[in-house]
């Protein structure tokens, strides 16, 4: 039954045959008294060859049914970021016992002894240096053993896809759950190959035949996939399990290390779902994870882990030898003096004895009266169902996704929440099914509020945490959707409860989703400090004071109103549709509130002014009394503005520039867009910075690449740079992206103590320091002749009679693209081809870029939520191969 | 400088020669009619004949080969003794004669394999891949070429791209012709990007090829007029210019494949005096994307065309309405 180790075939792809090593090693535990053979990789004598020092060992370990194949992107990373004059790091990647080209021992070897084993490889190879351990699945666990039993020489831990821990009442998933029942478990694992087929068979994109044939060339026969069967039949589903203690021994160990750790995850795994991630994140707060959207289990097969690995050790170890202070995300530096944090519920606390309307739901479905809320009933409101979530043991940090529409229940909840620490998580309907699925996964909340529909989608999709429901259900509904608790039960155990402590300015207080038009949502995370500061930017620069009145069309500017201390308003409409707005809905709203200030959405503002002939004179004089109104989101023309403005005859139109993760970052009024129009430069005017937030643009290069230090200078295109007291913490779970938004803004001096966030927009700031936006920077086309935004051409070819909408795009190769216009004509296109001559002629003529064609298509493809943004993408593979001569339909 | 010119009472081959007169060169013409180039002695003859190549390359510093046989159709064995091995005659004869510089004019068809071209440089000449008997004895004789560079002959290939302009019997009259009788199809809608060559800017360029051949020697170049346009655009233009009604018809390219295929093999077996209406190998110059990465040309001869598209159609069209 035994057959000693051997080395791997020299000819498997990616793996480099001088790193393959055999090692003998006095066995341990059931081994005692006796040696094992191991194979392993070992990039020692390769980087000795090169003559770098070594800084350190990355000790990597494989899980079930690979081997050390897994790591061999690794291996070759970190040998030529060391030939590259990047601190060496070793890697020491094992082949487990029994699994790989390692010793077949025919025993049974449960965790304990995999650990033991382990330790006796690495003492018997003397490795003792700066160490950082990998692991992947399975090999996670071990790898986590040998860490928490090695804190003399662990300076970090990195994961991939694996689990600690198993939650008691959970099954575990179905596909391990067959394999691993009686009869199935030889049969799937051992007889036939059908557990290592289906595991390879994870990998997205697909693995290509001969990195399949090398995973599997090591388990050719049932013998050698002895291994196999006995790694799966170690798991410890349930607390009788004989390797239960040995796992609750690493868990909680741990969960005490505070060494550098970073998680790299595939969501899509069947076996290591986000579940894992969050337990483990649980475990080790201070961790930089990043999911990558779309990968799976074999996440170092579907992604660049080891260029990820490589930048995490060169940011978080440095030179390595030296272990460096565990970062903690939780608790950077302050910023600013801790007095001048308000927290975001004061504005309620300041006007708890107050029977004024704070307020108003004008949704009316049903024919049923408008909504109103006093302060002293908000106030009321908001502290029971603080104390009662705090009693059903929902506490600071917890995540609590909010599925309820806008109005004053989510006013109640978010704000109840934020006062206790709770984290809430904050995703647009806009974002459908899927992409709100995706989202919420992502965040793995531990709570869920809803309606019935959010809570009938939670459990259809398997959505994770604790339901409550806005409403009182029967008691079959509830049981039959998972849900614990109504809000109105919640409240109740509130009623006489204590409130909890307040949570600190830099706590995190909510997780807000991008609107995914712009690339998959992603999570962006706020502290309450930032909230904080974007009620007081938002005061401040648009006067709001307690008179002020908001009518909020828009849903983040919605929440806002009782932080200001001012009464507000939501208009009737469907707020997942800005579309279903009305002129008469926002004035009844203003008549309501006496508002002064309309936040709006440009889909809302199209359809208020088309729906302009049915206000009365009542409506029209109750409109005349608002002073500001707002469009954000997206930009509108000045025509537009022009438009809504002649409804409000006495506001100034302001469309403030900004996004998901820097709410507002300049504001321009119409005259200002105005005053712009007469100016040469290219793209849309958003103005200048509002309040202390700064602007700067990193210059691209002739590749089209950020790579210019942020700067002021006037008429530079560049990537947007932004910074400001209320801009975003950081990303959910994406530390990656993380970097790539903070990329070489170190040396930046900051906004108020606040951070710097590359935007992913073009643009170039002017002489006055206003800021023009050209586009988006995956959409730069990158010419013979340099970079080139799209927006300026667009602009001159929009003027073009004839031509309704355009969007310009690049074919061919980068670096040598050619711009093509795209466009859609007023006389309408039937089907998608060249432009007719005459208006490809005018189209040429209008701009001073060179455009190699001139398409006309019936629409341009755009994102659902604004109906706006071309997907300039999409577009430019369409021309691409229209273009090469293929036969395509439309866009 | 003495320079011989072959082939220069074709299109490209008379701009050529009259370019390096222009220029100041002393220009010599080999082929078998009269050039008409002004300023140039012409050397009368066939490039199959020896005695006749060894007179014209006598005392001679620069060769620019141009002459080949240039159809869609024709006898194979016609195609080799031509471009082939009268490429190989000159070539030996300029070493003899201690010709320093040589210009060899190919095309872009000797390494293109029938898929569409979009952004490429100038690829290794595969007479294996090449389609037709044109392209692969074009690809041929490059080849041939480009391995005599050696320190005493410098050896500079130049590929142009779809040349035409006013006096072009190749291109530019059968577009017109053909959409006068209505015979031109555009197949999937013309979209298809192609670069082209204004006669002048292939004639500049081929003078910076001779001027510049101690730099760029050893290499191939595409020349075009670094401007790509989709194929209907370009024939409507030409049509345009030579106030014929543009093709208004198009037929996918997959058919209009099949009927060249077709239309070929019929040919192959009755040849007649005109060339078939579409060749497989027309078929796909006219629906697949050509269109290339003029960077290394514009920098290594250290030369821009100075004719733009537009500016060659008005003097198309200026020509035309003479």
């Amino acid at each position: 039954m035994t057959e000693a180790a051997s080395r791997p075939p020299t000819d498997l792809p990616g793996l480099d045959p001088r790193w393959s090593r055999i090692v003998e090693v006095p066995g341990r535990g059931i081994d005692a008294g006796t040696a094992r053979s191991w194979h392993c990789l070992d990039t020692a004598a390769v980087l000795e060859e090169s003559r770098v020092d070594i800084v350190g060992t990355i000790l990597a370990v494989h899980g079930n049914p690979t081997w050390s194949y897994l790591w061999r992107h690794v291996a070759a990373a970190t040998v030529r970021a060391a030939e590259a004059g990047a601190p060496a790091w070793r890697v020491v990647a094992v082949d487990q016992l029994d699994m790989g080209w390692s010793e077949r021992t025919g025993l049974h070897r449960p965790l304990e002894q995999r650990v033991a084993d382990l330790a006796a490889l690495t003492d018997a190879i003397g490795l003792d240096g700066p160490v950082v351990t990998l692991g992947h699945d399975w090999g996670g666990v071990v790898s986590m053993a040998w860490a928490v039993d090695h804190p003399d020489s662990l300076v970090g831990l990195m994961l991939l896809n694996t689990a600690i821990h198993h939650p008691g009442g959970v099954p575990i998933p179905a596909p391990l759950r067959l394999a691993g029942a009686r009869g199935m478990l030889a049969a799937s694992t051992v007889g036939t190959t059908a557990f290592l087929d289906t595991t390879l068979a994870l990998a997205s994109p697909t693995l290509s035949p001969d990195v399949r044939a090398a995973y599997r060339a090591p388990y050719a026969t049932a013998a050698r996939r002895g291994g196999i069967g006995g790694f799966v039949a170690d798991i410890p589903a349930d607390e009788r399990h004989e390797s239960r203690a040995e796992l609750d021994r690493i868990a909680a160990g741990v969960a005490r290390l505070d060494v550098p750790a970073l998680m790299l995850w595939g969501p899509r795994d069947p076996i290591f779902s986000d579940r894992y991630l969050d337990d483990l994140v649980d475990r080790l707060p201070h961790a930089d994870v990043h999911r990558f959207e779309g990968a799976s289990h074999l996440v170092a097969e579907d992604r660049p882990v080891a260029t990820a690995i490589v930048d995490w050790l060169a940011e978080r170890l440095g030179e390595g030898a030296d272990a460096a202070p565990a970062p903690d995300a939780r608790a950077d530096a302050p910023a600013g003096s801790a007095d001048a944090f308000v927290p975001i519920w004061h504005g309620l606390d300041a006007r708890r004895d107050d029977d004024a309307v704070a307020v108003i739901d004008m949704a009316t479905s049903g024919g049923s009266a408008p909504r109103e809320v006093t302060w002293r009933q908000l106030d009321d409101r908001v502290r029971r169902i603080a104390a009662g979530l705090a009693r059903i043991g929902v506490g600071r940090g917890d995540r609590v996704s909010l599925l309820v529409p806008p109005g004053p229940t989510l006013t109640a909840v978010l704000y109840a929440c934020l006062r206790i620490g709770a984290v809430v998580v904050v995703a647009d309907a806009g974002l459908g099914v899927r992409g709100l699925t995706r989202a919420v996964r992502g965040a793995w909340p531990d709570v869920v509020i809803g309606e019935v529909p959010g809570l009938a989608a939670a459990r259809a999709l398997g959505w994770p945490g604790l339901r409550i429901s806005a409403r009182r259900l029967p008691a079959a509904a509830a049981a039959a959707l998972g849900v614990s608790h109504s809000l109105g039960e919640v409240a109740a155990l509130g009623a006489d409860a204590p409130l909890p402590a307040e949570p600190a300015a830099d706590d995190e207080a909510a997780i807000l989703f991008t609107s995914g038009s712009t690339g998959p949502a992603k999570g962006v995370v706020y502290r309450h400090r930032q909230l904080s500061a974007l009620r007081d930017v938002l005061a401040e620069h648009f006067a709001i004071d307690e008179d002020s009145g908001l009518v909020t069309g828009f849903a983040p500017f919605a929440l806002l109103g009782p932080a200001l201390g001012t009464r507000s308003a939501t208009p009737d409409m469907d707020v997942s549709s800005p579309r279903t707005l009305t002129a008469r809905a926002v004035a009844a709203a203003v008549r309501a509130s006496r508002g002064s200030i309309v936040f709006l959405s440009p889909a809302a503002i199209l359809n208020v002014v088309a729906t302009a002939d049915a206000l009365t004179a009542a409506d029209r004089s109750d409109l005349a009394g608002v002073r500001t109104f707002l469009s954000t989101g997206a930009p509108v023309s000045p025509d537009l503005l022009a438009s809504a403005r002649a409804l409000m005859p006495n506001a100034t139109p302001h469309t403030p520039y900004g996004m998901t993760e820097c709410l507002l970052v300049t504001d321009v009024t119409l005259e200002g867009i105005r005053a712009a129009a007469s100016q040469p430069d290219a793209g849309v005017c958003v103005g200048l910075p509002i309040g202390t937030n700064r602007v700067l643009v990193s210059a691209l290069d002739a590749a089209g690449i950020a790579s210019g230090a942020p700067s002021a200078e006037p008429g530079v295109l560049g990537e947007i740079v932004v910074s400001a007291p209320h801009l975003k913490q950081r990303y959910d779970r994406l530390a990656l992206t993380d970097r790539a938004a903070t990329r070489a803004t170190d040396a930046l001096p900051e906004a108020d103590g606040a951070r710097w966030h590359r935007t992913g927009d073009v643009g170039h700031l002017d002489a006055e320091g206003r800021l023009w936006v050209e586009g988006r920077l995956p959409h730069v086309l990158v010419t013979a002749d340099g970079p080139v935004a799209p927006v300026g051409a667009e602009q001159d070819v929009e003027r073009v009679d004839g031509v309704r909408r355009a969007a310009v795009v690049g074919v061919g190769p980068h670096g040598l693209q050619q711009a093509v216009a795209v466009v859609e004509t007023t006389a309408g296109t039937r089907r998608a081809g060249l432009a007719d001559a005459a208006v490809a002629a005018d189209v040429r003529a209008s701009t001073a870029l060179p455009l190699v064609a001139v398409l006309a298509v019936p629409s341009l493809p755009t994102d659902i939520r604004h109906n706006s943004k071309i997907d300039r993408t999409r577009l430019s593979a369409w021309a691409d191969r229209l273009l090469a001569g293929e036969r395509v339909g439309a866009p | 400088m003495i320079v011989l010119v072959t082939g220069a009472s074709g299109f490209l081959g008379r701009a050529v020669a009259a370019e390096l007169v222009a220029g100041g060169h002393e220009v010599r013409t080999l082929q078998r009619r009269r050039s008409g180039v002004a300023g140039a002695s012409d050397v009368l003859g066939s490039l199959t004949d020896a005695a006749t190549i060894a007179r014209a390359v006598d005392g001679v510093e620069g060769v620019v080969h141009l002459a080949a046989k240039v159809s869609l159709a024709g006898d194979p064995a016609e195609f080799r003794a031509v471009n082939v091995e009268g490429t190989r005659a000159l070539l030996d004869a300029a070493a003899a004669a201690g010709v320093a510089r040589f210009v060899q004019v190919s095309s872009p068809s000797v390494a293109h394999a029938g898929a569409a071209l979009v952004g490429v440089g100038a690829e290794p000449a595969s007479p294996e891949q090449a389609r037709g008997d044109y392209a692969r004895t074009k690809a041929e004789a490059e080849l041939l070429a480009l391995a005599r560079d050696s320190a005493s002959m410098a050896v500079v290939a130049i590929r142009p791209h779809l040349v035409w302009g006013p006096g072009d019997a190749q291109l530019t009259e059968r577009i017109v012709d053909r959409a006068r009788r209505g015979r031109l199809p555009l197949l999937n809608g013309g979209t298809a990007l192609i670069d082209s060559t204004y006669v002048d800017n292939a004639a500049s360029g081929i003078a910076a090829a001779l001027r510049r051949a101690d730099v760029a020697h050893g290499r191939a170049f595409v020349l075009t007029n670094g401007e790509p346009r989709p194929v209907g655009d370009l024939m409507a233009g030409i049509c345009r210019a030579a106030g014929v009604r543009e093709p208004r018809w198009s037929i996918p390219a997959g058919l209009g494949r099949a009927a060249g295929s077709l239309v070929e093999r019929v040919w192959a077996v009755r040849p007649g005096a005109d060339e078939p209406p579409m060749t497989r190998f027309l078929a796909e110059q006219l629906s697949t994307a050509h269109w290339f990465d003029q960077r290394p040309i514009r920098e290594a001869l250290d030369w821009t065309p100075t004719v733009s598209l537009d500016e060659g159609l008005a003097r198309l069209a200026a020509a035309c309405a003479r």
